[in-house]
């Protein structure tokens, strides 16, 4: 059983090897006619920049993008500076060198990557997928018998923030960096699924794409092991089916096949603030000019927003989104499981937790505002504010740097809800909801607590959740996504989620129960 | 300013200086010779196996006791004078108390066989007992097996620890069958079985007969008292049984039995000078509990008590229903009210015992014979919620209540699946009786009359 691990391992670091060096790899030839396409689909009217694509790119063969990417970049800045200088605006290209480079690369490669698309995609996906589940599947029996398997999680490096744990933060964060601020150089991996992208929306499959069926197939992977890991809890196995078929359906498959469709690309689950382009000039435009579709995306975002979601929460607790429906989430509680206890639960994090998420939230919601209020008024200015320059800080510092690479690159070493505790501007209004308003509750059993730690250790969310149940308190935090694992690890059963009448849901206690009934009555009822 | 000393800074201390702080400016010191803050014992286990580290076993953080102001001070106190009101320190440092807590807990017992104080025996106590065992059994290599002496709570903490370091365990344990001193014969066999299944050399029957030292004065192998059989072995853990930890008041004018005696006011025979959790006994024991209890919640339950009458409040300990839980291996146990094993049992005490045909989840509950007054109940693998037996208890309920509301007291995870309606059937079937179980109520499990 080891061996096969040991294999797996093997396999699935061949294949992550392979795709690791994708980006650096293939040949690039543009041809005349490839460009002329280009200029024509782009509306290209700058003629210095035709011109020094002709002369310098055109024809020649390029070895990785690491040549294509710069080449492209200094002609199309040159090109810029040319114009700018001449106020020659309409002939301005507004296109981003990154994606110019990615466009120019994706129609001019050539060789073994594109022509082997299928062979390439098992080199890479396919031996990851299969390595992985080697590994992962022996737990079945390795683990041993039904119950709760943290043996030796700070024994190992990877999960104890040794060298494992610090060369996968580092990766991670240069794979999100370069998803966001260097795309060009996916553009070999976008070839490895141009045939599933095709079949789906009838495109070629662009960088987010990559990412989407990624994250897909890191989820499925991982899932698996959270299925074997956590097989005798039910609640944990419906749990990560569900944000598993989220992901996939909703996430994945429903937005590519409405491009098909001629529909505006959505994911109907995703809610705004979460969502924070929903509101956005050109997304609105875009959905009023869809027509019928259009229009009921609008109406549904909006009404998701202000009253699915808070009704939701007064039900269930957040946690119906958080750890049941939610995309990041999703991630989270499948890749990012095996990292859960590294959640600061010191009560500074705490602090800085309702600095930083109600910060975002706060945020958010002025900046949608002034949006909504250029959107009205057709200006692009709020009180002397460009709209669009708050909309870019939000979009690089929130939306990739926050929720992506700090959110994700964090989990090895920071845990896996980083972006979910200190970032997301949903969490913090379904948090205020939760908080206030709802049925929720992580019920404390009476006197049974013996402080151990293990629930509090396990908190992905850096809830300090001994510090409720050793007094015998019901745990009531905006915070909590209702993950369920407290109650899981606790080994005297003191933890139960649960939803039920808001009278008594905040229980504070002097006294716990057991003890004298004339000193409890004294105490807690002050 | 008056100035409270609590000695140990254990649950039982710790309990106390908080509930003093909440009520009270009194100046408070913790001493302790163990720790610098307060950690929780029950969970070094999951230190050795990797679920945590000691810094997350700490309930507070470290600015905690300064900002509650609870002076905390490292040190072994030797002796007592209570006359002077006194500590001597074993650097020979000493200390003024005005009201002096003595919460200074137990240690592992130790019966005297040959061998007990050899390189490589050691109990499962304190801190440095953990880092004794991560030097002498860091892995299978350095400690080719391990043998366990005593069959409680912690025996079996000791064998699951090991185990995840696939360390080879044999566990001697003197009674018929694991801890069927306090479990009725059903719920102990189940556990047996459970033993076995983890590859755990499980001996009945069986007692140490002495430790055998290699020429270093290690330890080299173990001896059978019934078969004389010698099993080689690196590390003996010494687990039957913990004691009151209070050499140290030997040379004191404070009165000691076992422990350090104390009346239902936690007061010792010296004014001033209390004694809570492990090492208090009772001059008389309270209902069915036992003079000394060496539980988590008892030491928890007098340290509340206890402020209340160190702040003028005077109030005697009088604990409420009995409860408790443990974990053996992967199944999970609670405990409410008193079920007592075959050795002790009374009489007119009754049960009834349910198992699930093929998972570990079983339940026994005692009541009277004549009246079925519901006495108590033991569940494994199956979680009740604390206040609803509480209630019961209170209430004084019969079977025939606790079987038809019994829905009520689940407090399993959602969607698990639930045996209550199997377990009143086979009650019924057993008893002759026609209980048809309600559904559960919140309005029930709410309501506080
Ligand atoms: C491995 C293990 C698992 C357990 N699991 C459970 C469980 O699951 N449930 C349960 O209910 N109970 C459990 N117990 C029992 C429970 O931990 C004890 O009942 C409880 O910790 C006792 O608390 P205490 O405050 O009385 O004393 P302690 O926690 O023992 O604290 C006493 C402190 O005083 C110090 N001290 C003693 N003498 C001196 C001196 N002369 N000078 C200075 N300092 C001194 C000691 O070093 C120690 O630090 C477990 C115990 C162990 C060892
Ligand atoms: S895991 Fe359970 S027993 Fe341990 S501290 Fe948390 S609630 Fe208490």
């Amino acid at each position: 059983m080891k061996a096969i691990k040991y294999i797996g391992l093997v396999i699935f670091l061949i294949g992550l090897s392979i795709f690791t060096a994708l980006p650096l790899l293939g040949t690039f030839k543009l041809e005349s006619d490839t460009l002329n396409t280009i200029v024509k689909e782009k509306k290209i009217k700058s003629e210095v920049f035709i011109e020094d694509l002709n002369s310098n790119l055109v024809g020649k063969t390029y070895n990785g993008m690491q040549e294509v990417s710069p080449a492209v970049t200094k002609a199309l800045n040159n090109a810029n500076a040319s114009h700018e200088k001449n106020k020659e605006w309409d002939k301005k290209i507004y296109t981003s060198p990154s994606d110019m480079a990615a466009l120019i690369g994706k129609k001019s490669a050539t060789g073994f990557i594109v022509n082997h698309k299928g062979l390439m995609w098992f080199l890479t996906f396919g031996l990851g997928i299969i390595g992985a589940l080697m590994f992962i599947l022996p737990n079945i029996i390795l683990l041993g018998q039904k119950g709760i398997k943290n043996d030796g999680i700070y024994h190992k490096s990877a999960t104890n923030r040794g060298w494992i744990a610090w060369i996968v933060f580092v990766y991670l964060i240069g794979f999100y960096l370069l998803l966001y601020f260097a795309s060009e150089y996916a553009t070999n991996w976008t070839f490895l699924l141009d045939p599933l992208s095709n079949a789906l929306s009838g495109n070629p499959a662009g960088h987010w794409f990559v990412y989407g069926f990624m994250y897909c197939t890191v989820m499925t992977v991982m899932a698996v092991r959270m299925y074997i890991k956590y097989r005798h809890n039910i609640y944990q196995m419906f749990r990560t089916t569900s944000v598993l078929f989220f992901q996939i359906v909703f996430a994945f498959l429903i937005p590519e096949i409405m491009v098909r469709l001629q529909m505006p690309y959505y994911d109907f689950k995703n809610a705004f603030p979460l969502d924070y382009d929903f509101f956005f000039q050109w997304n609105l435009k875009d959905l009023i000019n869809s027509g019928g579709i259009g229009l009921f995306i609008l109406f549904w975002g909006t009404m998701l927003t202000l009253i699915v979601v808070p009704v939701m929460v007064y039900f269930f607790g957040k946690r119906w989104y958080c750890s049941w429906v939610c995309g990041c989430g999703g991630l989270a509680e499948t890749l990012g499981d095996p990292y859960r206890q590294h959640s600061d639960k010191s009560l500074f994090a705490w602090r800085v937790e309702r600095y930083l998420v109600h910060g975002v939230l706060v945020f958010v919601l002025v900046m949608t505002g002034m949006t909504l209020y250029s959107f009205f008024t057709e200006s692009g200015t709020v009180l002397g504010l460009k709209v669009s320059t708050v909309q870019n800080i939000y979009s690089v510092i929130i939306g990739s740097i926050f929720a992506g690479v700090i959110g994700t690159g964090f989990y090895p070493i920071f845990g896996n809800r980083v972006w979910c505790r200190f970032g997301c501007p949903l969490a913090a209004y379904l948090g205020v909801v939760q908080r206030f308003k709802s049925r929720f509750r992580i019920t404390t059993n009476g006197g049974q607590c013996i402080s151990c730690g293990n629930c509090s250790t396990y908190c992905e969310q850096g809830i300090d959740v001994r510090a409720y149940a050793q007094k015998g308190e019901n745990i009531i935090r905006a915070s909590c996504v209702g993950c369920g694992v407290c109650s899981a690890v606790c080994p005297r059963g003191v933890l139960k989620l649960e939803n039920g009448p808001e009278d008594g849901r905040i229980n504070p206690t002097e006294i716990l129960l057991g003890n004298d009934v004339n000193l409890m009555d004294l105490l807690n009822k002050k | 300013m008056e100035r409270i000393v609590i000695i140990g800074n254990g649950i039982s201390g710790v309990t106390a200086a908080r509930h003093i702080r909440k009520n009270s400016d009194k100046k408070i010191t913790i001493i302790s010779a163990e720790t610098d803050y307060f950690f929780s014992r029950t969970a070094l286990m999951y230190v050795y196996m990797g679920h945590m580290k000691f810094e997350h076993t700490q309930p507070y953080e470290n600015w905690f006791w300064k900002k509650n102001r609870i002076e905390l001070k490292k040190a072994f106190v030797t002796h007592i004078d209570t006359e002077t009101k006194t500590l001597h320190f074993k650097t020979n440092e000493t200390l003024v108390y005005d009201k002096l807590v003595i919460a200074t807990g137990s240690k592992p017992n130790k019966f005297g066989w040959p061998g007990q104080d050899l390189d490589g025996v050691l109990g499962m106590y304190h801190k440095q007992d953990l880092e004794q065992l991560e030097i002498l059994a860091p892995n299978n290599k350095v400690c080719k097996r391990a043998v366990i002496v005593g069959g409680g709570l912690i025996g079996i903490e000791l064998a699951e620890m090991l185990r995840t370091r696939d360390i080879p365990v044999t566990f001697l344990v003197r009674e018929t069958s694991f801890w069927n001193g306090v479990l009725p014969k059903g719920e102990s066999s189940m556990i047996n079985e459970h033993i076995l299944s983890h590859h755990i050399d499980l001996r009945l029957n069986t007692n140490l007969k002495e430790i055998i030292s290699d020429e270093n004065g290690r330890v080299k192998s173990i001896i059978i008292e019934e078969t004389g059989e010698e099993i080689p072995c690196d590390v003996v853990g010494l687990t039957a049984g913990v004691t009151p930890n209070i050499d140290f008041l030997k040379s004191s004018s404070i009165e000691t039995d076992k422990g350090v005696l104390v009346n239902r006011f936690l007061e010792t025979n010296i004014k001033d000078v209390y004694a809570i959790g492990d090492c208090a006994q009772q001059h008389e024991a309270i209902g069915n509990r036992r003079p000394v209890e060496a539980v988590w919640y008892t030491g928890r339950m007098m340290g509340e008590v206890l402020a209340q009458t160190i702040c003028g409040n005077k109030m005697p300990y009088n604990p409420g229903h009995w409860f408790n839980s443990a974990k053996f291996l992967d199944i999970e146990y609670q405990t409410y009210g008193w079920v007592f094993s075959e050795r002790d049992k009374s009489e007119n005490e009754q049960h009834f015992h349910w198992r699930h045909p093929s998972e570990n989840i079983c339940l026994t509950i005692a009541f009277q014979k004549d009246t079925k007054l519901f006495l108590g109940i033991n569940t494994f693998g199956i979680r009740l919620r604390h206040e609803i037996f509480d209630r019961w208890l209170t209430k004084k309920q019969d079977m025939t209540h606790v079987m038809t509301y019994l829905k009520d007291a689940n407090f399993d995870p959602e969607f698990y699946k639930t045996f209550e309606s199997d377990i009143v059937n086979a009650y019924n079937i057993e008893f002759g009786t026609q209980i048809h179980p309600k559904k559960k109520s919140w309005k029930r499990i709410f309501s506080k009359a």
